[in-house]
């Protein structure tokens, strides 16, 4: 037959990055509409909170000061550049406004708290209302000079009012958003390497090395993980990197049995023989033949895993073990809503949060997984 | 009996079947028509793709709908169409009027479940009988379907089954409800040879017997001859041909249907030339597999799954290994390329390789090259053609740029007989005979002396066969390669080997010159093997198969 030339036509080399599966696969990701829509919607809050720092601080992004051109956001001036006295200048303080007022100008950013800021003109003793919630004589009755302070602005007003150390749940939310998203992600990524490379070596090995490595993480995971956190959390001091390596301890777990299985499926396929019969390294048959399969589980896993791990962050948080105290988290928010019932914008604020991002994920995953479902295609 | 014989008991009129994928329609079976009558077996005869399976499990609506879909057409069984009936309706028909066998026994038997249950199941479902008389039922259909011993079998699971048996337990299954029409979708191409004549004997003398109607799917044209009495040719969804079986064979009108017929393979081996180098020998060579048992696993017996074989192969020869599934032919084809451990001298262009590492092969591994059986399987999926063919060149030849090694590539396709520009592709966009070029063309890359050839033609189309082969035999004369040809298919090692091993349960039973053991076979069981292959005879051999 015709066997040779009807198929070989146009040279076709390869185009762009994507192979024709991945192609499909893209497609069927955006045919999930209610998971493309979350995930644009979750990298445009998750891009907007990288940039925190910009966007709820207590310092000007810039500042005109006797003709010279500030970067207080970047750039941490002393205090005495502006006739005071402090290591760091504050420049919420009515006299340094006063006085860059009377030499220059200065643009803040829309937010004008950080998290760890404390609004020292509310109205009445922490926690305090979100300003849409007072009236005007109210919300501004803080300020020495009530209404007509030129402090009483938009930016400087409590969104969502304030915690019980007077400090603005608005620009909290944000930086602990990221936190908890960047938590979430290292996670993820560090379990995914340790929990791959795990998997892949047993199911590839098989025998002896599987055997040994399955009772040992038969035993690793029946290890009571909360208990051992609240242990090491009293020993060592609590800190990001400690508190993810203590999680990253127990959680690469999760996907050594995907991918061990998929290396024990895929290790006998004849195309893995073929490559032995070329004289191809093990460690080259994993990673060019072995892993592409085992990828699709565990990037069907991803999603998931991600939300997992930073609801661990929040509960851990409100527990009282997770980040030191004072940073921004939404785990603390939740419990300090739990300890101010008077004050129920804690709570919601937190709630509505994390109930947006891990739906958001969620979505994510779901749309994560249809792309990745070879069954996808005949429906 | 007689005005039986004319009128049809399954017509199928102006069938359709497409299929719905992300926005495209595809057909795959257009405007089908054909009549089974009385007491009479049908084959449809075609090429992987042709549309003859999706047109078999239309009649009893087993395909997957909504995707599949029937623009057209209508299935009329005993005047009643069935396209149109009601789910319950379908439900009475199946597994009572019309029956089906698959191709593949393995899988078409539930693991879990005991022979006796499983045949039971369908008595009490469509005649509700139970209890004892189930039992003897289910007895008297192992009996009919030449089960040996049904008593002792009727608590046996699939797994200790041979395939043949297996086959047999599904045609009991089959006939548990006396059916009217038995649908049998390729149901020996999973199978031996001998095992295959012995299946296809026994459809004949059951049908014979209950005056069933057969509708019988294959690709293979000797079955059709042995079995059908009309024969419908498909090609691309249509039929093409319709006939008699004799007249089809003997004077064949439609273009497809005479290249089904031209599409056996053909030639000859290059004669054999004595003054070639030995390029593989071997003495002795054993691979048996320890069984272990009790609380230390100790070493009690082994699995002799090759067991003291001789043999050598000159430069430009081919050693034909023939034997059934489970003789040890491709173990001792990995024995020899070092794939897996053996006793016993293996030597290499004259270097003892019987004791190398996988390290010490892998300086070696650019000469002796394997090609597997399964194209669909032996390609990585994610890897460009480029990639897969190149990888070899990556270990052995390092230094060669990636220009050189991209000149090497293309050149490797022309030379199987592919376009070089389709190396950017992946092999889901090629076709089975086109895949198995492409590992042809990586085994050559490395410019090999030794290939081994595991049954590299029998995941294949008749026709693409002959290509693959005639394709082999112009390799072997240009480079004067040596192979060693494991397959079960004696028409294809007749026209490759000079020289063959016949195998069965890890020994030799005949070796010499093929056209000595093709002509003359000394051994009953060689007789057995040719008379199963060739003429389709079941010949009763000293038993190991059944």
């Amino acid at each position: 037959m015709s066997d040779v030339v009807s198929r070989a036509t146009v040279a076709e080399p390869r185009t762009g990055w994507l192979t024709p599966v991945n192609q499909r696969r893209l497609q069927n990701f955006k045919a999930n509409k209610r998971g493309y829509w979350s995930f644009w919607i979750f990298m445009v809050l998750f891009l907007l909170s990288l940039f925190a720092e910009f966007i709820a601080n207590d310092k000007p992004l810039i500042a005109s000061y006797k003709g010279e051109i500030l970067f207080p956001v970047v750039v941490n001036y002393p205090e005495e550049k502006f006739g005071g006295f402090l290591a760091e200048t504050d420049y919420r303080s009515d006299f340094i406004r006063d006085e860059i007022q009377a030499n220059g100008w200065m643009i803040w950013p829309p937010i004008r708290y950080s998290y760890n800021t404390a609004n020292s003109n509310i109205p009445h003793s922490a926690p305090t209302a979100p300003f849409w919630l007072m009236d005007s004589q109210e919300r501004c009755s803080g300020y020495p000079l009530g209404n007509e302070d030129p402090g009483c602005t938009f930016g400087n007003l409590n969104w969502l009012g304030t915690d019980d150390q007077a400090r603005d749940v608005t620009a909290r939310m944000i930086y602990g958003f990221r936190i908890s998203v960047l938590f979430g992600l290292a996670l993820t990524i560090a379990s995914a390497v340790v929990g791959v490379t795990a998997g892949a070596v047993q199911g590839y090995f098989g025998g002896w090395t599987d055997l040994l490595m399955q009772r040992f993480i038969e035993i690793w995971s029946s290890m009571p993980l909360l208990y051992i956190l609240l242990i090491i959390a009293s020993i060592l001091p609590s800190g990001f990197f400690v508190l993810l390596g203590i999680m990253l301890l127990f959680s690469w777990v999760g996907f050594v049995g995907v991918v061990r299985a998929e290396f024990l499926r895929a290790r006998n396929f004849e195309y893995v023989r073929a490559a032995r019969a070329l004289g191809v390294g093990n460690a080259t048959i994993m990673w060019r033949h072995l892993l592409p399969n085992a990828m699709v589980a565990t990037l069907t896993f991803l999603p998931f895993i991600l939300s997992g791990s930073i609801t661990t962050l929040t509960s851990l948080d409100f527990l009282g073990v997770g980040m030191p105290p004072g940073s921004p988290s939404l785990g603390e928010l939740i419990s300090q809503g739990k300890s101010n019932l008077q004050a129920p914008w804690l709570g919601l604020t937190a709630f509505v949060v994390m109930s947006v991002m891990l739906s958001l994920l969620i979505f994510v995953g779901e749309a994560v997984r249809d792309a990745f479902d070879p069954r996808k295609t005949f429906r | 009996m007689n005005d039986n014989v004319t009128e049809p008991i399954l017509s199928v009129r102006d069938l359709s079947v497409a299929f719905h994928q992300g926005g495209n329609t595809s057909l795959a079976v257009d405007r089908v028509s054909f009549d089974i009558r009385r007491g009479e077996v049908v084959a449809l005869v075609g090429e992987s793709g042709s549309g003859k399976s999706v047109s078999a499990n239309s009649i009893l609506k087993l395909l997957p709908y909504p995707a599949a879909s029937h623009p057209s057409g209508e299935i009329l069984f005993n005047g009643k169409d069935l396209l149109k009936a009601s789910d319950a309706e379908l439900r009475h028909v199946r597994g009572n009027d019309i029956t089906m066998i698959f191709q593949e026994p393995m899988t078409s038997l539930n693991p879990l479940h005991s022979i006796e249950r499983q045949i039971a199941e369908i008595l009490d479902l469509h005649q509700g009988i139970t209890g004892a008389a189930a039992r003897t039922r289910v007895l008297e259909l192992l009996n009919q379907v030449g089960i040996r011993e049904p008593e002792k079998r009727l608590s046996a699971y699939p797994h200790e089954l041979s395939g043949g048996q297996r086959q047999r337990v599904m045609i009991a299954m089959a006939l548990a409800n006396r059916p009217e029409l038995l649908i049998a979708d390729e149901p020996t191409t999973a199978l031996d040879v001998t095992v295959q004549a012995q299946i296809l004997a026994l459809l004949k003398t059951l049908k014979d017997e209950h005056g069933m109607s057969m509708l019988f799917i294959t690709h293979d044209l000797g079955i059709v001859r042995k079995i059908a009495d009309r024969v419908c040719v498909m090609t691309k969804g249509k039929i093409v041909e319709t006939g008699p079986t004799a007249e089809i064979f003997s004077n064949p009108q439609h273009a497809y249907t005479k290249h089904l017929l031209a599409a056996e393979p053909k030639g000859k081996p290059p004669a054999s030339d004595l003054s070639k180098p030995v390029v593989m020998e071997a003495q002795d060579v054993k691979v048996w597999f320890p069984i272990k048992a009790g609380f230390l696993r100790r070493v009690v017996d082994h699995v002799k799954a090759v067991d003291g074989i001789d043999l050598s192969l000159r430069a430009g020869h081919t050693l034909g290994v023939v034997g059934e599934s489970g003789s040890g032919k491709t173990t001792l084809g990995l024995a020899l390329t070092r794939m897996i451990s053996s006793k016993g001298r293996i030597a290499f262009v004259g270097q003892d390789i019987a004791g190398a590492t996988f390290k010490d092969m892998r300086p070696l591994r650019n000469r002796m090259q394997i090609v597997f059986q399964d194209p669909f399987g032996s390609l990585s999926p994610r890897m460009a053609i480029s990639d897969i063919i190149g990888e070899g060149l990556k270990v052995h030849e390092r230094n060669l740029s990636d220009k050189e090694r991209d000149a090497r590539v293309a050149a490797a396709l022309e030379e199987v007989g592919l376009d070089a520009a389709t190396r950017w592709r992946y092999p889901h966009e090629f076709s089975g005979g086109q895949r198995q070029r492409v590992a042809i063309a990586r085994a050559m890359v490395l410019k090999p002396q030794f290939v081994m050839l595991d049954e590299p033609t029998s995941a294949l189309d008749m026709s693409v066969q002959a290509q693959v082969v005639d394709l082999l035999r112009d390799l072997q004369a240009k480079h004067s390669l040596a192979y060693l040809f494991i397959s079960h298919d004696l028409k294809v090692v007749r026209a490759l080997a000079n020289d063959m091993i016949v195998m069965r349960l890890g020994k030799v039973v005949e070796q010499g010159s093929s056209e000595q053991i093709f002509t003359a076979p000394q051994e009953d069981y060689t007789k057995a093997l040719m008379a199963a292959a060739f003429n389709m005879e079941a010949v009763a051999v000293p038993a190991v198969h059944q």
